[in-house]
């Protein structure tokens, strides 16, 4: 068990947002297949539709995604929020996103009703022109964000940062002082690949956001600073496949890790993932994740 | 993977609006009912059930499809996969009953040829809106027999492909593969449910797909959260019932839509 901004998990494993999170239905699965929690798609103040195909691909090192954030908006969501929450016994997470403050806080305020046990913002998609990394490049924007929709709700905040910064510190900063219970770190980093055989990006939005493997080692320096620079929870997401990668991003100072392209290999990562971190806290005679989060801070 | 650079060989012209692409590049682990996804550069990528180890089979439906029928032998694609689950392959002496409408005969010419070779028997039901939209007659002849259908009367049957299974004694076929428009997929498993052989089915599912490779959701089938990707698009009937099939999908923008 581990618990979180007030909130319990039955374990440190937690679907990260854009994966399988776009129905009830998935949310439930991912949940039964041992998710100790679960983040939905990013919804939105409109309908959208993303944008065009291909919108990911694996490769070498990674995928590279641009999905442009599809979904149906807050008011078709909010029953898919109240399936996962009657079908799945985890935590629900609410991602939401918005241009401006307002239109955060209208999303927030339209699935408050669906009671989901905390929103996360999203500040950080690297490609969807006016939203996410547009906001979470600016501190300003990021804090007075995080405080307006702290404001309207009352389960915990957290705020899911970007990695495209020069100094991820500052933004965390901004987001704890905003009034946020949580930062959860990274998102993808911006990337692109294109088909030589005739020029074209391979992505339909021309570039976008790297996740999987490669990304890894960013994650865990983005969590290292950012448990050194912050009072609050510190949730590790990228590149994280394997309980020895969770166990690294939890030593790194995380709370807890989310997991999310690596659901490619199987719905069952999360299950496995779980049991290693719990077999490898009792090997070394641990009583609980929170004996290991940071400790890579504590041996130098 | 990146998407394989693929120059079209050939164009078959199969009715006034579908037509078969043969490429240079064959897909030899394809099984019967996986798909590709199919890069129209500059336009979009869509899903496409493979036909031949190096080819698919079209209908001109969207911008991607309307900008591949615009296109010349010699011009290239991108094609990725073969992904997702395809149908159970058949065994020798097994007694196999196909169901094709309209362009749905794309994932099931493949698996009438895989029957032939491994000498299984296959029943098809062949049914389109009429004669001259009738795809694969003569591949699906030469498997075995073929009942046609056509909702004119143009050919064969007049009706649908429900008129000619209602006739038949569907408890001889040891498996039923299906695809075609859901609606005519929803009445041939509510029919085979009455007959209490649906778990003996497997339906080809269409859904709007982003990823294509089993993570984003987009696909998703409620109640169970089946991934159409990756864990279909070839789903028994079984895991069906009950579920949103034949009722509504989700659109672009994850909203539910009537089918």
């Amino acid at each position: 068990m581990v618990k979180i901004t007030g909130i319990e998990f039955r374990n440190p494993t937690i679907l990260a947002s854009g994966i399988m999170g776009t129905t009830g239905a998935s949310l439930v699965r991912m949940a039964n297949s041992g998710a100790g929690a679960v983040v939905t798609k990013s919804i939105g103040p409109e309908p959208k539709a993303g944008h065009p195909n291909p919108s990911m691909v694996k490769l070498e090192c990674g995928f590279l995604n641009a999905m442009g954030l599809p979904n149906p908006s807050y008011a078709d969501f909010d029953n898919e929020i109240k399936i996962a929450k009657e079908g799945a016994d985890v935590p629900v997470i609410a991602s939401i996103f918005g241009g401006n403050a307002e239109e955060f806080v209208r999303v927030a305020e339209g699935l408050a009703d669906s009671k989901p046990d905390a929103f996360e913002l999203n500040v950080s998609c690297p490609h969807a022109e006016g939203y996410g990394a547009t906001i979470g490049t600016d501190s300003c924007m990021v804090e007075s964000i995080t405080a307006a929709v702290c404001d309207v709700v009352d389960v915990p905040v957290w705020v899911k940062l970007t990695p495209n910064v020069t100094d991820i510190k500052s933004i965390g900063k901004a987001a704890e002082n905003g009034g946020a219970a949580a930062v959860v770190a990274i998102n993808t980093l911006r990337g692109m690949a294109i088909d030589i055989n005739s020029g074209y990006p391979i992505l339909g939005n021309r570039f976008g956001g790297l996740s999987g493997s490669a990304v890894k080692p960013v994650a865990i320096k983005c969590v290292y600073d950012l448990y050194e620079a912050l009072e609050i929870p510190v949730i590790g997401v990228g590149g994280v496949s394997t309980w020895e990668d969770a166990v690294e991003m939890i030593m790194a100072g995380a709370s807890a890790v989310q997991i999310g392209s690596a659901v490619h290999e199987g719905v069952e990562v999360f299950a496995d993932i779980a049991t290693g971190i719990e077999q490898f806290l009792q090997n070394n005679g641990y009583a609980g994740v929170e004996d290991i989060t940071g400790l890579a801070h504590e041996v130098i | 993977m990146r998407p394989i650079n693929s120059k079209i060989t050939k164009i078959i012209e199969e009715t006034p609006s579908i037509r078969t692409f043969r490429f240079d590049t064959s897909l030899d682990d394809a099984q019967p009912g996986q798909f590709v996804m199919v890069w129209v550069r500059g336009v979009d990528e869509v899903p496409m059930g493979c036909s031949f180890k190096n080819g698919i089979t079209v209908q001109k439906v969207g911008d991607a499809t309307s900008r591949l029928f615009e296109m010349k032998e010699g011009d290239s694609v991108g094609l990725r996969g073969p992904f997702g689950k395809g149908f159970t392959l058949p065994a020798k002496d097994e007694n196999i009953l196909i169901i094709a409408g309209g362009v749905g005969v794309a994932p099931l010419g493949p698996l009438a040829d895989e029957a032939i070779s491994v000498g299984a028997k296959v029943t098809t039901i062949l049914g389109a809106r009429t004669a001259s939209e009738l795809v694969f007659e003569q591949r699906f002849s030469e498997a075995g027999d073929v009942h046609l259908t056509t909702d004119d009367g143009s050919a064969g049957t007049c009706g649908f492909v429900t008129t000619v299974l209602a006739d038949m004694d569907v408890s001889e076929y040891d498996r039923i593969c299906v695809c075609g428009p859901e609606i005519m997929m929803f009445n041939v498993l509510k029919m085979l449910e009455e007959k209490g052989v649906h778990d003996r089915a497997e339906f080809s599912l269409h859904r709007y797909f982003k990823c294509a490779i089993g993570v984003c959701g987009a696909c998703c089938m409620d109640h169970e959260g089946l991934r159409v990707c990756k864990d279909g698009p070839v789903l028994n009937g079984s895991l069906l019932l009950d579920s949103e099939f034949g009722n509504y999908k989700r659109s672009s923008s994850s909203q539910r839509v009537k089918v």
